[in-house]
């Protein structure tokens, strides 16, 4: 079970791959996680479904090396498997009803962000997508992006590729060019949603944006990735990851996911000594 | 004759200063000798007023009198007939509330440690035994249990020795439900867990882990997929919290959280990728048996200081006696007639305190427990850098949000007809905390039970 049948580096930091999980595929969604367990010994970890494929039963995973699981589960090869991958957890995307929108991704975000635009794009929504980097070299999904949008903005924060500037940079400046979305969703790390947020309220156009904060069970169990929406605590797991970006206390949601930051430094420097000799 | 002796043989049990520092399980249980003379105590009444306090009706004085003529195997016959789980039982059972209540020898001094016993058989039985079970006869029928606690695993193992076709469907990546990631290894050792559920393995039974019913497959899913009936055991999961100010701050967990982290992802091992907060001052508020497992894990895992913080008196507290006395011999601190009123935190937003006020007792409640209101001008604060909420727990959403027809109360719980486990929706069944809202684990063993009759009957009837 939970074979890998890809793998591909899609940057020096952001690794995809391919997980036989015929189930999964089977009910995935965009704006749906998986959490997995690279074996016995590891910890839980949410990641959010990056594609799928039903036929093949076959389900994608994005994600960025920033930790020691995320580490140990880039060591992973084709043909090796996983302990464990569940889901599809959490409330798929709402896309109903929507004709025209802004899809913005920052940095590994784009994963998540790029099955939400081919979704809407395939269900015949204008879909204008604003992808950002730090630079050239951490572009993902270029391509992907193209083909599930009608038009794409690519940006970088030092400019060394496409525009120089932040995603907000160019979501104002198409707004002040007078276009107009029915939503906007932003999916990219804490910071960059809070900032997208902050503008659009402005210009008065709901914002989705996909949290990602630390978890376990992934089933409304632990309370963990709990955080205020609204002036209420709100479960990702079960009451997300979705929520109106207007009513997030990012805020708390970016003191919270610092919690283990020690714990992990640490524990990514054991890792790191522990494949000194193998590399 | 009859051993007339007014006190139970006392458990063995780990030294509580050495005990205090590690995870391996405090009651060490009966030897032979012990056993047999504690099984010496039983009068054998006629009318077994015990079985009537077993949520299980195990027949109590039958294996108690195996247990005198040294029929070890013959004493575990009797048990294993209508508990699937005894080793787990003998455990964590609140057997003074039950079967031993009824005791007669309880009437003047103490009963027979039923409990003790069912433990020393159960677990004489696992370490002895090379006995295969008996694989039933298969009746061509599928039934689907959602859930592997304590309420699924029994359902699940009284329908395969029916000769059902049992798949249990467990969202964690292990079964056992509270058993594995609630109870902590000092009380429930988790190879015990292990062997009860291989056992039921042995009997046929099926266990999917990594499956999530309500997302991955629907209730309905799981008709199509020929399934002729489905228990719902899914627990009582989702963590309630006080919402009180600065209850997010980063040093605050549900029970659940901690207790996870700890049994189930055993962050207290070297070896294992689960972190958790090394605190100093931990505050557990609540006073059930999660509060105090939670409270002895910090304890374990280096706390200089653990408080458990309630509301109501000592004596109001839910929890059982012995784990209170187990929890103070360990130097757990206990803070009663005290409620939070605020988390405190420092400049990162870590715990630095919880202001407290002191409360007294009023007229009783709904519940005849007496009301605890505040009393006026009595805040304080508590120096902690961590804290655990234990104030229980709802039954988890997804199901009742995902299955068509199945309907629940005003909390969450899902409504049955009788004591057979009959939701609103032919052929699906649910017992447990699903439906009662948080409880023991006998109690949702008990509803496992019922409901495998149930099921059985509503089989045979279509």
């Amino acid at each position: 079970m939970f074979e890998i049948v890809k793998k591909q580096e899609l940057n020096e930091t952001v690794t995809l791959m391919e997980i036989q999980a015929p189930l999964i595929a089977k009910k995935a969604e965009p704006g749906q996680f998986i959490i997995l367990r690279v074996d016995e010994k590891g910890e839980r970890i949410p990641l959010t479904i990056a594609d799928f494929d039903r036929e093949k039963g076959l389900v994608t995973i994005i994600f960025q090396i920033v930790g020691a699981t995320t580490n140990k589960l880039n060591q992973l090869q084709v043909g090796d498997h996983l302990a464990d991958f569940v889901g599809p957890l959490g409330i798929p995307s709402h896309t109903e009803g929507l004709k025209k929108v802004a899809v913005i991704g920052g940095g590994v975000g784009c994963a998540i962000a790029y099955p939400i635009a081919k979704k809407l794009h395939q269900q015949g929504t204008t879909v204008h997508a604003i992808v950002g980097f730090r630079n050239k070299g951490l572009l993902i999904l270029e391509e992907a992006f193209q083909k599930a949008s009608d038009q794409l903005f690519v940006v970088t924060d030092d400019g060394s590729y496409g525009k120089k500037g932040l995603v907000t940079d160019q979501l104002k400046e198409l707004l002040d060019q007078g276009e107009t979305y029915d939503e906007v969703i932003a999916i990219g790390p804490l910071i960059m949603m809070k900032f997208v947020c902050k503008l659009t309220k402005e210009y008065g156009i709901k914002t989705m944006v996909s949290m990602n904060p630390i978890m376990i069970d992934g089933t409304g169990m632990c309370g963990c990735c709990r955080l205020t929406v609204g002036g209420e605590t709100k479960f990702a797991c079960v009451d997300g990851p979705d929520f109106d970006g207007h009513l997030v206390d990012f805020d708390e949601a970016m003191q919270r996911s610092t919690m283990y930051r020690d714990f992990e430094r640490q524990r990514n420097e054991e890792t790191c000594n522990l494949f000194k000799g193998v590399r | 004759m009859p051993n007339m002796s007014l006190q139970k043989n006392p458990m063995p049990v780990q030294d509580h200063v050495e005990r205090s520092h590690n995870f391996q399980e405090v009651a060490l249980g009966y030897r032979k000798e012990q056993a047999i003379d504690e099984a010496n105590r039983c009068l054998h009444c006629k009318n077994k007023p015990c079985v009537a306090g077993c949520p299980v009706s195990i027949d109590i004085p039958s294996f108690i009198e195996k247990i005198k003529e040294e029929d070890w195997e013959g004493s575990y016959a009797v048990l294993s007939k209508s508990s699937s789980l005894p080793a787990v039982c003998g455990r964590v059972c609140p057997q003074e509330s039950q079967c031993e209540a009824k005791c007669i020898r309880g009437v003047k001094g103490e009963p027979v440690a039923i409990g003790r016993l069912e433990r020393f058989v159960a677990d004489y039985h696992m370490q002895n035994s090379k006995k295969k079970a008996d694989i039933p006869q298969n009746n061509g029928h599928k039934v689907a249990v959602i859930g592997a606690g304590p309420a699924g695993l029994t359902c699940a193992g009284d329908l395969a020795k029916m000769g059902y076709q049992v798949t249990v469907f467990e969202a964690l990546h292990l079964a056992g439900g509270v058993l594995s990631y609630g109870i902590p290894q000092f009380r429930l050792p988790k190879e015990i867990v292990r062997q009860e559920v291989d056992n039921l393995k042995e009997l046929g039974v099926t266990i999917q882990t990594n499956m999530v019913i309500g997302r991955v497959l629907s209730v309905d899913d799981l008709f199509d997929d020929g399934f002729e009936a489905v228990f719902i055991g899914s627990g009582a999961g989702l963590p309630r919290f006080m919402n009180i100010p600065g209850e997010n701050a980063k040093g605050v967990y549900s029970a659940n959280e901690f207790l996870t982290r700890v049994n189930l992802m055993k962050a207290y091992e070297e070896d294992s990728d689960t972190p958790i907060m090394q605190a100093k001052k931990v505050a557990v508020v609540g006073g059930g048996n999660v509060a105090m497992d939670a409270a002895r894990c910090a304890k374990r895992l280096g706390a200089e200081q653990v408080f458990i913080v309630y509301r109501r008196g000592e004596a109001e507290m839910p929890a059982r006696l012995e784990e209170i006395e187990h929890a103070k011999e360990e130097g757990i601190l206990l803070h009663v007639l005290t409620n939070p009123t605020r988390i405190l935190t420092d400049e990162n937003q870590f715990v630095c305190g919880m202001e407290c006020v002191q409360m007294e007792l009023g007229e009783p409640d709904a519940s005849g427990r007496r009301r605890p209101v505040v009393k006026e001008n009595s805040e304080f604060v508590l120096d902690v850098d961590c804290v655990i909420m234990s104030i229980g727990t709802s039954p988890n959403p997804l199901l009742r949000n995902t299955t068509k027809g199945l309907d629940t109360n005003a909390k969450g719980c899902i409504i049955t007809a009788g004591d057979c486990g009959q939701t609103s929706r032919s052929g699906v069944f649910a017992g447990g905390d699903a439906v009662t809202g948080a409880a023991t684990v006998i109690l949702a063993m008990g509803a496992g039970k019922n409901a495998a009759k149930a099921i059985d009957t509503f089989i045979r009837q279509k």
